[in-house]
């Protein structure tokens, strides 16, 4: 079969290789690059477990072709902590008790990232209707739920400290 | 009920009672976890799976000229390749048969009818899809009622010459003839039909393995998804022997990674298993399978689909007197269950619940269809659910019939303390309960009195609102080995505990964890008994080379097995400790006392040792006679299995204008006995509730006429999101095991079996008032709405 050549930053690196035009994004990420972080949990795009951010969007990996990813910059699971400093999403669903099998944890946190960049401050409603395209099969997303509000709360004035004005609740 | 006691241990130590953070997070957080799928083996090659079309058919022919000639196809494997070596099928747990590939039949949709095996993943799904299967319709058998009807066609003649029917086995428990002559003589009956759907457990991650034979030193490696690595090696080791296979038991290792989930999904052995290490026997190089979700959906095993009829007898002013339960259990075209040989019903004769009444008397049968094995676990492995759900349906409606309100009259009925030990007339013996207590709590905590009035005031302005209990008495910990066996080998767990020269300690299970936290729990376990610090202890479990023999991790059985095996381990580890504390104090064993962490003489408490003294004095200063080393294993066979309860309220709105039920509120409030981590029993009941939302009021698995699996998809088959999930909100008794070591019960599955009947009871109890005496879960919008609209009662 015939491969294509494609450029894609990872977690601001730049990767390279030759992919059939109908490798998934998350087989690219997986297979190709060893960034077994993100995960495959349905076929379907409901479960969310793949999701990444596209050019700071969010998305499902398992639905993008890798194709469709040339010249675009990607982000997962792994680009998250800065060195030994976790993200404060992955520190307060550590906290929280916010995973049990961590299974679709990446996909969640990713997913989590992505709203707390549209709304820093949502309502718990918001944060359940943000979510609610990633699925849990262990949490019961009460405690899920928790550590956004806890990161939320904490990236919040992380952002006013390093501004020294309030940041306007969503 | 006793309070909840403060920790015996300091933060630090991080003992029973502390809400410890936990051990595994730092990697998942990362996306660091090791799951099946990350598993990669150099020049491993992937097989995929050829599925059956149909219900029920002959296989006319195998066309696999058109897969070999795929770019990366190494080989196609049918069932008359592995009829040569026998391999063609495999024992269930439940000791029937399933087929690994079919000769000439296949029996349900989806099932296994060749394999690919090729160099990638894309190259396998090629290969499949340029196989042709030429097949030949059989008529298809999908109601259980009509397969035990005479003359209906019959789906196993392999189970041998006299077998001219459908029906698997007939299991009853309990008095016939006092239960009928106490229902006869009741004042009061009711009655119901009360279906149980077959629903699938769905974790987010699906199974797979990745199997590596090396032919030159005759070893196998099973790199697998599985709650019971243990089992699995004995089974391999058993159908290699009986194929003649040059594999054997000590040669099998079985190693499991981390789990995305497992909820009973990942006991059995698939046939998707047994192909991969054929594959690599075959080929000399390690086969990698992943099923993706469809196949997960459609060919794994299912739980429940049991069939109830259920007639309560009382007196007018509603003391219970008698049950009894006629019930068809279909278990698709094998009986895959994982339950104990003993119980072919699992342990559904628990369905006189949390009352005290003398006459019960219980009847199952299984009976096959064409569908996929039926009777493993949906968070709940032995028929728990179902009887709870029947039970507690049933108080309700006789409730209503008699016009009582139903946490009174449940209060009328209940156990009462001082009656544990308490004989059921199915032969349990409950360990401890306080079941008054529990609802009590729950009244108070949701407001009980308020949400009644508010209900007649809605009443009667037209609105739907119910309000539904659930009292239920779970049975866990299997189990005792003079009942509890699984293919012979008995239920104990095991725990060996490595005390290093250093003061670490390295623990290792027979049991899996898939997320209950593990790595978090049996440290603190540990720490509680020897007083470790719980980062000093290291927990390892699912490597069948390493770990000591136990049967998994399902049915709650974790805690109460393994975690007592565990404390046991940890406590003749404490008595060699005081053996060398006496050695080092130059004092006798009974002058000295213990308090976590160090032996010190009475009297004297600025003469001690601490454990860490202790261990370095066990490999560099032990007395003469004494073995050196600080080991210890326990093989814990339990006296009785334990009877964790709880009692649970929901309150719903229902939209009349969609049939939409909402749920309001939820309150819990469990008893587990004593508590290792608040913090993940807290978590374990939030899971377990919205796993019993789940099949409450989206979940089940369909088929029609021809059967053709209906929810072979998320886009079909429900899972609740965070929006349809509630807030819930928990509460704890604390009420302990008298015969468990650490006086633990278990929490896993209670929320999972209390939850349903807790939902389905809210909306009847929103509808009797319009002649509505019972739905069967899931209680769709669809199903509301229809009674709605047959009542005249709409919304626009």
């Amino acid at each position: 079969m015939t491969t294509q050549h494609i450029t894609v930053t990872v977690n601001g690196e730049a990767h390279e290789a030759d992919v059939e035009p109908r490798l998934l994004l998350v087989h690219l990420l997986r297979d190709t690059f060893g960034l077994t972080g993100t995960h495959v949990g349905c076929d379907t795009s409901h479960c969310g477990a793949c999701t990444v951010h596209i050019d700071g969007q969010s998305a499902k990996s398992c639905t993008v072709l890798a194709v469709q990813a040339d010249g675009h910059d990607v982000k997962t699971i792994e680009g998250m902590a800065d060195g030994a400093n976790l993200h404060p999403l992955q520190q307060a669903f550590w906290d929280q008790h916010g995973l049990q099998c961590g299974f679709c944890t990446p996909g969640m946190i990713m997913q989590a990232a992505w709203l707390l960049g549209e709304n820093p401050a949502p309502s718990e409603e918001e944060i359940r209707v943000g979510i609610s395209g990633n699925l849990c099969r262990c949490t019961g997303y009460v405690n899920i739920v928790k550590a956004i509000q806890q990161a939320a709360g904490e990236m919040q004035a992380a952002a006013e400290t390093q501004t020294g004005t309030p940041v306007a609740a969503g | 009920m006793t309070t909840e006691a403060q920790p015996r241990t300091s933060p630090e130590i991080g003992g029973m009672g502390h809400s410890v953070k936990r051990k595994e997070d730092p990697r998942f957080i990362r996306g660091q976890g090791e799951y099946i799928e990350d598993v990669n083996l150099p020049g491993q090659l992937w097989l995929d799976i050829v599925r059956s079309p149909y219900a029920h058919a002959t296989i006319k022919s195998i066309d696999a000229s058109e897969a070999l000639k795929v770019p990366g196809v190494a080989a196609v494997v049918t069932g008359k390749d592995l009829e040569g070596y026998k391999l063609h099928w495999m024992p269930t747990l439940a000791g029937d048969m399933q087929m690994v590939l079919p000769v000439d039949t296949v029996m349900y949709q989806s099932q296994e009818v060749a394999a690919v095996i090729a160099t990638s993943r894309y190259a396998a799904a090629d290969g499949v899809a340029a196989v042709l299967v030429d097949y030949e319709p059989l008529p298809v058998v999908i109601d259980p009622h009509k397969a035990m009807e005479p003359g209906a066609f019959v789906l196993r003649p392999d189970r041998g010459p006299d077998k001219a029917n459908n029906h698997i086995w007939h299991w009853e428990s309990g008095d016939e003839a006092a239960t009928d002559a106490a229902m006869a003589a009741a004042e009061v009956r009711v009655s119901e039909d009360i279906y149980i759907p077959r629903i699938h457990v769905a974790s987010i991650e699906t199974c797979g393995c990745v199997a590596d034979w090396d032919p030159v030193r005759q070893q196998l490696t099973l790199h697998m998804t599985t709650q019971a690595p243990h089992a699995i090696r004995t089974v391999l080791a058993l159908v290699a022997a009986g194929a003649g296979l040059p594999i054997s038991e000590q040669n099998i290792r079985v190693k499991t990674h981390d789990i995305g989930g497992g909820f009973g999904g990942k006991v059995p052995v698939y046939p998707g298993y047994v192909l991969a290490v054929a594959a690599s026997f075959l080929t000399g190089t390690p086969v990698k399978w992943i099923e993706d979700r469809s196949e997960n959906l459609q060919a794994d095993s299912f739980a429940r689909d049991y069939h109830i009829h259920a007639e309560l007898g009382a007196t007018k002013d509603g003391r219970i007197t008698s049950l009894k339960v006629k019930t068809l259990a279909d278990h698709g075209y094998s009986d895959a269950a994982a339950d104990p040989s003993k119980f072919p019903a699992g342990l559904f004769n628990v369905i006189t619940g949390s009352y005290d009444f003398p006459n019960a008397f219980v009847e199952v049968d299984g009976v096959y269809t064409n569908k996929p094995p039926g009777g493993v676990a949906y968070r709940c492995s032995f028929r728990v659910t179902e009887a709870v759900h029947a039970i507690e349906r049933m108080v309700d409606i006789l409730a209503h019939e008699i016009g009582k309100d139903p946490a009174r009259l449940r209060m009328e009925n209940f156990i009462q303390p001082e009656q544990f030990p308490y004989k059921t007339p199915t032969g349990w013996s409950y360990d401890s309960g306080n079941y008054p207590a529990a609802l009590q709590k729950a009244l108070d905590m949701i407001g009980y009195d308020d949400l009644r009035k508010e209900q007649a005031e809605k009443r009667a302005r037209g609105e739907l609102m119910g309000i539904g209990i659930s009292s239920f008495t779970e049975i866990v910990g299997a189990g005792p080995s003079h009942d509890f066996d699984i293919l012979g080998i008995k239920m104990f767990d095991s725990c060996e505990i490595r005390v290093h020269p250093t003061g670490k300690v390295l623990a290792r299970l027979g049991v899996q964890s898939q997320g209950q936290g593990h790595e978090t729990t049996f440290a603190q376990i540990i720490a509680e008994e020897l007083g470790f610090p719980v980062a000093d202890i290291k927990i390892e479990e699912g490597d069948t080379d390493t770990a000591p023999y136990g049967l998994g991790t399902y049915a709650s059985r974790s805690t109460p097995v393994a975690g007592a095996a565990t404390a046991v381990a940890a406590r003749k580890i404490r008595d060699k400790a005081r053996k060398l504390a006496a050695h080092l104090l130059e004092a006798s064993e009974e002058d000295l006392e213990w308090e976590p962490g160090k032996f010190s003489v009475k009297g004297s408490p600025d003469r001690f040792k601490t454990i860490q003294e202790i261990a370095f004095a066990a490999y560099t200063n032990h007395p003469a006679g004494m073995e050196a080393g600080l080991e210890a294993v326990d093989y814990y066979d339990p006296p009785n299995l334990t009877f964790p309860f709880g009692s649970y309220i929901c309150v719903v709105d229902i939209d009349k204008g969609t049939g939409q039920v909402h749920v309001r509120r939820f309150v819990a409030i469990d008893d587990c006995g004593n508590i290792i981590n608040p913090m993940i029993v807290d978590g374990q009941i939030h899971g377990g509730l919205t796993m019993g939302l789940a099949p409450a009021l989206y979940e089940q698995i369909t088929y029609d006429e021809l059967g053709n699996n209906q929810a072979g998809t998320f886009m079909d088959y429900l899972l609740p999101t965070a929006v349809e999930t509630p807030a819930w909100e928990v509460g704890k008794t604390t009420t302990p095991s008298p015969h468990h070591p650490i006086g633990a019960k278990g929490v896993g599955e209670s929320a999972t079996v209390g939850a349903p009947p807790a939902i389905a009871n809210a909306v009847v109890d929103a509808l009797w008032h319009l002649g509505v005496r019972n739905i069967d879960i899931p209680i769709t919008p669809q199903k509301v709405w229809a009674i709605l609209h047959e009542k005249g009662i709409t919304a626009r």
